[in-house]
């Protein structure tokens, strides 16, 4: 049964002060209903004036999602009651937005041997973002809503998407890279909480479409999704039908439940927003233009070509910013492809491992740092064990690469010593010795392992592997 | 004429509550309106462009330049309920 799967995507703008009052964007530690003026808390008479440079990052995504920016660009209220919403009625875009039809590559199976899919976006356009709603103790034991209005007003730009995603994956997938791109273009940051809010439309071939609200984390998408699909799947093989309807994501859960809303398009009496004017963008669009960086796809293509590492290191390298200037730092002074690998996969790990970001991890380990520790490794000073325990150590605890490798004792080994350690190993095992020349050439790895275990690690294992097959086949 | 089920659904949409006495009095009134503004289906208009602003100016934008906001007890002073900072609402799912 086909999936079929378009997403609404909200993203929070970085901009200083909020889309239409002079309130700072900067309240996510900030006590409730402290970043809040006449306007965003839709007191009467208070007028909205739009924030240019909210546009500005608006046009700048519709370009880098190879959108049609659209010659001038209209307001509207949505109208509709909710304690979030302050004024009775949303400002945002209806049939003129900031651009429509644009295209996202992402990184999936296609079923036609090619590894990528193109994902059509239907149109960018811009919102005010309503308050948020606390509860004290959970949402279903709480007997009222708390409301702070900090959030009320911030920029969001929503992406909306044609139903091309076919599995819940490719829908995380298409939020990862979507993410990738805002962040390269430094008009958001997907660290700060609630920064990306997703509405998800759902369809199984056969039944009707339902829209799952209040997906607020990238693996919220796939969860929320995939608990959809088997819901909808279930109701189709019993012969039930899909309602069109709109439910809502629990996250703790992992539940969709109806919302039995009884709104639909009409009911929300869209009309143009008297007190916000029609503003061009078109003139705007070729000096936006000269902004945009290097984007994710360019960037990939550049490395697998100029540094010649695998298909799977340029991605993982290039993913997250800061990673892909990190380095290119590292692989301007070491070998590209010894670089990219300990940063694809050990370092990028030991992030993952302790929820740190790139930003913070280069502050603890800055990249001439990282160059010392590879340089070490390539002039055999340290082993590949040791470079990791380096890291670790720099991670948790900081310090220089030098000391870490005195006060831990981390030098290799010199050949003398191995060899010494080596020769006793062999002398204590003359049984396997036999083994291994009877044909059982796994006991080298026994060997191989007396020999590290002596070494406390300072020993390069291949290299000490080397020398065992090299000494019993010699007779010495 | 208006009819009652449309009635009660503004008031849903509203999030007032009607009674039956009300219900009675809006149908009138609003068909009446309604009535009064049909004379406007008889103009022609199919030359027309649509009207979204009746103000012929364009373009009025700020700077992203923070200003201070209001103090949380200026936000709370209009509240009838509050607590902790917050305003207390119905809750709704």
């Amino acid at each position: 049964m086909e999936v079929k799967i378009g997403l609404e995507c909200h993203a929070q703008l970085l901009t200083k002060s909020k889309l239409f009052c002079s309130c700072s964007t900067d309240y996510h530690n900030a006590d409730p209903n402290t970043h809040v003026c006449a306007t965003c808390l839709g007191l009467p008479g208070a007028l909205p004036v739009v924030n240019t440079r909210a546009i500005g990052y608006a046009i700048k995504i519709a370009l880098a999602l190879g959108c049609e920016v659209q010659e001038e660009t209209i307001f509207y209220r949505k109208n509709y009651y909710y304690p979030d919403l302050p004024r009775g009625f949303q400002i945002t875009q209806y049939d003129f937005p900031i651009a429509f039809n644009g295209l996202v590559r992402i990184e999936s199976d296609s079923g036609d041997g090619s590894k990528e899919r193109e994902i059509r976006i239907t149109r960018v356009h811009m919102e005010e973002d309503p308050g948020r709603l606390a509860y004290k103790g959970t949402i279903d034991s709480a007997k009222y809503s708390l409301v702070d209005y900090n959030r009320s007003g911030m920029p969001l730009v929503e992406i909306v998407t044609e139903p091309d995603l076919k599995s819940p994956k490719e829908a995380r997938i298409f939020l990862g890279k979507l993410r990738s791109i805002l962040e390269y273009l430094d008009v958001y940051d997907g660290d700060l909480e609630g920064a990306m809010r997703v509405d998800a439309n759902i369809s199984i071939e056969g039944g009707d479409r339902a829209e799952v609200k209040n997906i607020s984390s990238y693996k919220g998408v796939e969860r929320a999704l995939l608990f959809e699909i088997t819901r909808q799947k279930n109701l189709l093989r019993r012969g039930l039908n899909v309602r069109l309807e709109t439910r809502h994501y629990d996250e703790v859960r992992g539940i969709t439940l109806s919302m039995r809303t009884k709104e639909f398009e009409h009911d929300y009496r869209y009309f143009p927003e008297p007190d916000l004017v029609p503003i061009c963008i078109s003139d705007r669009v070729e000096a936006v233009r000269q902004e945009i960086p290097e984007l994710p796809d360019e960037k990939r293509k550049r490395f697998l070509a100029l540094y010649s590492i695998t298909p799977e290191h340029a991605s993982s390298l290039t993913y997250d910013l800061p990673i892909a200037v990190y380095y290119e730092a590292v692989a301007s002074k070491i070998d590209p492809r010894l670089s990219a690998t300990w940063i694809a996969d050990v370092l990028k790990g030991e992030l993952n491992y302790r929820s740190i970001s790139m930003r913070e991890a280069s502050k603890r380990i800055p990249h001439d740092e990282f160059v010392t520790i590879l340089r070490s490794l390539e002039q055999g000073v340290i082993t590949e064990r040791g470079a990791t325990t380096i890291i670790r150590a720099m991670l948790d605890k900081g310090g220089k690469p030098e000391e870490i490798i005195k006060i831990k004792g981390l030098a290799s080994m010199g050949s003398e010593e191995t060899e010494k350690i080596i020769y006793g190993v062999l002398k204590d095992n003359k049984a396997v010795i036999a083994d291994y020349k009877a044909g059982k050439k796994e006991t080298l790895n026994f060997l191989v392992g007396q020999v590290m275990k002596h070494t406390q690690g300072r020993a390069d294992p291949k290299e000490v592997s080397r020398l065992i097959r090299d000494k019993i086949e010699s007779g010495v | 004429m208006i009819q009652k089920e449309e009635i009660e659904h503004m008031g849903w949409l509203a999030r007032i509550e009607l009674s039956e006495a009300d219900k009675e009095l809006f149908v009138k009134q609003i068909s009446s309106i309604l009535d009064y503004f049909a004379v406007l289906d008889e103009v022609e208009t199919a030359e027309v462009d649509p009207t979204y602003h009746v103000i012929g100016i364009k373009n009025v934008v700020r700077e992203d330049e923070p200003k201070g906001s209001l103090s949380q007890s200026e936000v709370l002073r209009n509240a009838a309920k509050k607590e902790d900072g917050y305003i207390k609402s119905p809750r709704i799912l």
